[in-house]
């Protein structure tokens, strides 16, 4: 007996979907199970081990790095939020008229234009400019490539409210800032929050732009890390990397999940 | 709102991205016209060399020779963006089409595992493969293991290597796009399809793929600019020896101290972008008209 | 024609488990006959018409379309086309692309698809409007390009699901009759499916009022009208008063069913009144008027057509009809 009629299902599609997902997460289960490996020599399994953790944990370069990455990551993520919270109050809720497209064009920008390209035009700029203030060029170059991440989750959130509930406010005789204050702002809250986070993720993981404006005092945990991967396989790199991994996981599933709440609301 | 403060409202976002991200480029066009400072950075006088350093080589006496180094470097880059772009696409629309097909939660499962990955760092991702595929590397342990080969294989440092990373890492920006073009189509449009006679085949061809163009369109786009711009998977997959544009653009302001040229090959990558992105936006109207 | 045995259709959900959408229906339907399943959302109606369809197949029984079993085959297999409730119309593709596409899927000579599609457009008076694409039609016009494209291939049966519920009223009326004469002049067998009696009526040669997944009654609208066999037939199917048998002075616990427009209100002269209601309500309908008379504590209704001197609420009325009105029902 054939299967009955379904549209629904095509032959192969399922397995190709699974292989794909396997092909996604099995390099990066891979680094992960060598992270925890007791060995120095990376391929060869000698049991269970935290010490590559506990040696990254103690190296000051890395700590150093890590420290870096985390004062940029905040400020960007502060700055790129609060910027994209108003442009998207602007697009969204403004009078923008023949301006729109070109705003929209704008914001896209760092999305569209190749990472390599933002990183060499950015680092002519400041040299260009004769800036060289070290972690300050990174937390400028970061908030700007971090304000469509942060922009998206909450003008989607703007367009999903619609104008309803702002005009029922001001229909109860309440001012703009009272309405922004009152009724705008919670609703926002867990698109600001996802954007914040998606923001807070895309300065941490950056690489290329961050290595090509970063000088000997502001290096970032990834090009520290870059510089590592290129002499070599260690189990350092793999343990480090673990790490970043894990936030990456951790922040990004929070944020997806808050995203999911809010279209609950 | 009013139109005042709608101004003071967008001016933070369009002056932070105009000032660092417009101007900037405005800035990398004009070094591309300037000539190289061999310590870094750029000096008069004004000239072409940038460009035509493209195509020709300066010879001891000045006369130009033709040097088919960088152009073959920008035709691998365009060929492997085209490939990759390529791959992602026969694989992710049948991904994208079979999520289409689960109910609401499993839908919302592998969208979420599909999602993932764009949010991890792109470095550590192509940083496993190495693990994997270098001499010592977990395929070529197993495969001696198994008994299929004696001496490890190369599979790092080549083309498709760099391959591999480059779908590993833009999949995502594939199967999104189409996906939710997909999602859009009315399940009556399939069944209706079906019901007039229509082999699998043709309600395909004629039905599912002409209303997932657009998403595939996107798609398309964005695997394949920051694919022809890559610089992580030519770099650590590539072992930095097989040139791609990126790693290019990125030598000219580390080792080659070549700013000039940097500059000018990263004005033609952006072009180029541009170039396929107008072309893409001329055709979309056309289409929502038709609609 | 098409023939139902013992048809179940049961589907599992994540939430509420198994639900039975059909239980062991069985059903007759005849070549060139316009048949209507109609019942309330839920019934099982689409359900059913999805079996004919193929887009799904039964839990058990048997579906015969001209003594052929279906069961098994897949829609673009079966001589059956569907117009699709909100029409589904291919939006790439211009209306005549959208009329070929049966008929290329079939393999048809390019000359034979043009003939038949320009032949389908004028059997729907849409010619003119070969080169629109959906998007530029209005909703009846839509609705005609659906029929013409279900009906170019020329399929024994052709399902409606719902087809004028997206349509407003005038509209509405204008297409039940264009509905009708496109079922007599191609000769093919439709089968409607709606939750609206009145379409029903007015449209079909036979009816079956369905139920919770079952089959009530079969049979032509005055049949089903005239004499239904349940209360929940006689409600859905217009209206009906449904007056419990002792008021009547009878002691077993039937009801009885009589419509609105049999009901005779008089002024209270003493005699020949089946019993004496209250007024408890007047609604003007134009021809008619609506009464809602209280009757020992049963609400009657009463549709009567220029009673003079109008009743006015609080007024003791008495209230009557023929007992040739009445309909025993006994679930």
């Amino acid at each position: 007996m054939s299967r009955p009629f379904d549209w629904r299902h095509t032959p192969g599609f399922g397995p190709l979907t699974v292989a794909i997902l396997v092909f996604l997460y099995a390099p990066l289960l891979v680094l992960v199970v060598y992270a925890f490996n007791a060995s120095r020599m990376v391929t060869i399994w000698q049991g269970f081990s935290l010490q590559w953790f506990v040696a990254i944990a103690q190296n000051g370069d890395i700590r150093g790095a890590a420290e870096n990455s985390l004062i940029i990551a905040v400020c960007a993520t502060i700055a790129a939020t609060l910027i994209a919270l108003a442009g998207a109050l602007a697009l969204e809720r403004g009078t923008l008229t023949f301006g729109r497209s070109l705003v929209h064009g704008m914001v896209a920008m760092p999305l569209v234009v190749p990472e390599i390209v933002v990183a060499i035009t950015t680092l002519v700029f400041f040299s260009a400019l004769g800036m060289h203030h070290g972690l300050l060029n990174l937390i400028i170059a970061h908030t700007v490539f971090c304000i469509p991440f942060a922009l998206l989750p909450i003008q989607a959130r703007l367009k999903d409210m619609g104008g309803m509930l702002e005009e029922a406010g001001r229909d109860l005789y309440a001012s703009e800032w009272k309405l922004f204050r009152r009724i705008t702002l919670p609703l926002l809250m867990p698109a600001i929050g996802a954007g914040a986070i998606m923001a807070f993720v895309i300065s941490l993981d950056d690489f290329l732009i961050s290595m090509m404006v970063s000088s000997a005092g502001s290096t970032t945990l990834p090009v520290y890390v870059y510089g590592m991967m290129r002499l070599g396989v260690t189990p350092e790199v793999n343990a480090i990397s673990t790490v970043l991994l894990a936030i990456s996981v951790v922040f990004v599933a929070s944020a997806l999940l808050l995203g999911r709440k809010r279209r609950a609301n | 709102m009013g139109r005042q403060s709608t101004l003071l409202l967008v001016a933070p976002a369009v002056l932070a991205i105009g000032v660092f991200m417009l101007i900037p480029m405005f800035i990398a066009l004009a070094y591309s016209f300037m000539t190289a400072d061999p310590y870094g950075g750029v000096q008069a006088p004004l000239t072409f060399d940038a460009y035509i350093q493209f195509l020709y080589q300066r010879d001891f006496d000045d006369s130009l020779v033709f040097a088919s180094d960088y152009i073959l470097i920008i035709v691998r880059s365009i060929y492997l963006a085209v490939a990759t772009t390529a791959i992602c696409l026969v694989l992710g629309l049948p991904v994208a089409w079979y999520i289409v097909c689960q109910d609401a939660e499993r839908r919302r499962l592998l969208l979420f595992f599909i999602t993932l990955p764009f949010w991890i760092n792109t470095l550590i991702r192509t940083y496993c493969w190495i693990l994997i595929l270098r001499d010592e590397g977990l395929a070529n342990k197993l495969l001696r293991a198994l008994g299929v080969v004696a001496d490890p294989l190369p599979l790092l440092y080549n083309d498709g290597s760099i391959l591999l990373g480059l779908v590993y890492t833009f999949l995502p920006f594939m199967v999104l796009p189409i996906y939710s073009t997909l999602e859009r189509i009315d399940p009556r449009l399939i069944e209706a399809a079906y019901d007039l006679y229509a082999s699998r085949v043709a309600v395909f061809r004629r039905v599912i793929w002409p209303l997932a163009k657009p998403g595939a369109l996107a798609g398309a786009t964005l695997v394949f600019a920051p694919a022809l711009g890559s610089f992580l998977a030519p770099d650590l997959l590539g072992g930095g020896k097989k040139l791609l544009i990126g790693s290019l653009i990125q030598m000219q302001f580390t080792s080659s101290r070549n700013w000039p040229f940097g500059a000018a090959l990263s004005i033609a990558i952006t072009a180029v972008i541009l170039l396929v992105m107008v072309l893409r936006s001329w055709r979309a109207p056309q289409r929502e008209a038709r609609a | 024609m098409i023939e139902l045995t013992g048809v179940s259709k049961t589907f599992t959900t994540r939430d509420v488990g198994v639900v039975a959408a059909l239980k062991e229906v069985s059903l007759r339907i005849d070549g060139n006959e316009f048949f209507t399943l109609l019942g309330p959302s839920g019934c099982g109606k689409t359900t059913l018409l999805r079996l004919i369809g193929g887009f799904e197949t039964p839990s058990t029984g048997r579906i015969r379309i001209d003594d052929l079993d279906v069961a098994a085959l897949p829609p673009q297999k079966r001589p059956v086309n569907t117009v699709f409730q909100s029409y589904a119309l291919f939006p790439h593709m211009t209306v005549a692309g959208n009329v070929a596409f049966g008929l290329e899927m079939c393999g048809w000579a390019k000359a034979d698809i043009e003939a038949r599609v320009k032949e389908a457009l004028a059997l729907v008076r849409l010619d003119g409007f070969a080169a629109r694409k959906p998007a530029q039609l209005s909703g009846g016009q839509q609705q005609r390009v659906a029929l013409a494209r279900a009906l170019a291939p020329r399929p024994k049966v052709l399902l409606l699901d719902e087809p004028l519920s997206a349509l407003d009223l005038k509209l509405r009326k204008e297409m039940q009759g264009e509905l009708k004469r496109l079922q007599r002049e191609t000769g093919i067998t439709f089968v409607l499916v709606t939750h609206d009696q009145e379409e029903a009526l007015a449209m079909s040669d036979r009816i079956a009022v369905m139920r919770d997944g079952l089959v009530l009654q079969v049979g032509a609208p005055k049949a089903i009208y005239d004499n239904p066999n349940s209360r929940f037939v006689a409600d859905f199917i217009g209206e009906a008063n449904l007056v419990p048998g002792k008021v009547l002075g009878r002691n077993d616990a039937l009801t009885v069913a009589v419509r609105p427009e049999r009901v005779t209100l008089g002024r209270l002269n003493g005699h020949g009144a089946r019993a004496r209601g209250e007024i408890a309500g007047v609604t003007f309908l134009g021809l008619d008027t609506l009464y809602e008379i209280l009757l020992d504590g049963t609400r009657v209704r009463a549709r009567v057509r220029d009673a003079g001197e109008p009743f006015q609420p609080g007024d003791t009325v008495a209230v009557d009809w023929p007992d040739t009105a009445e309909r025993e029902l006994r679930h």
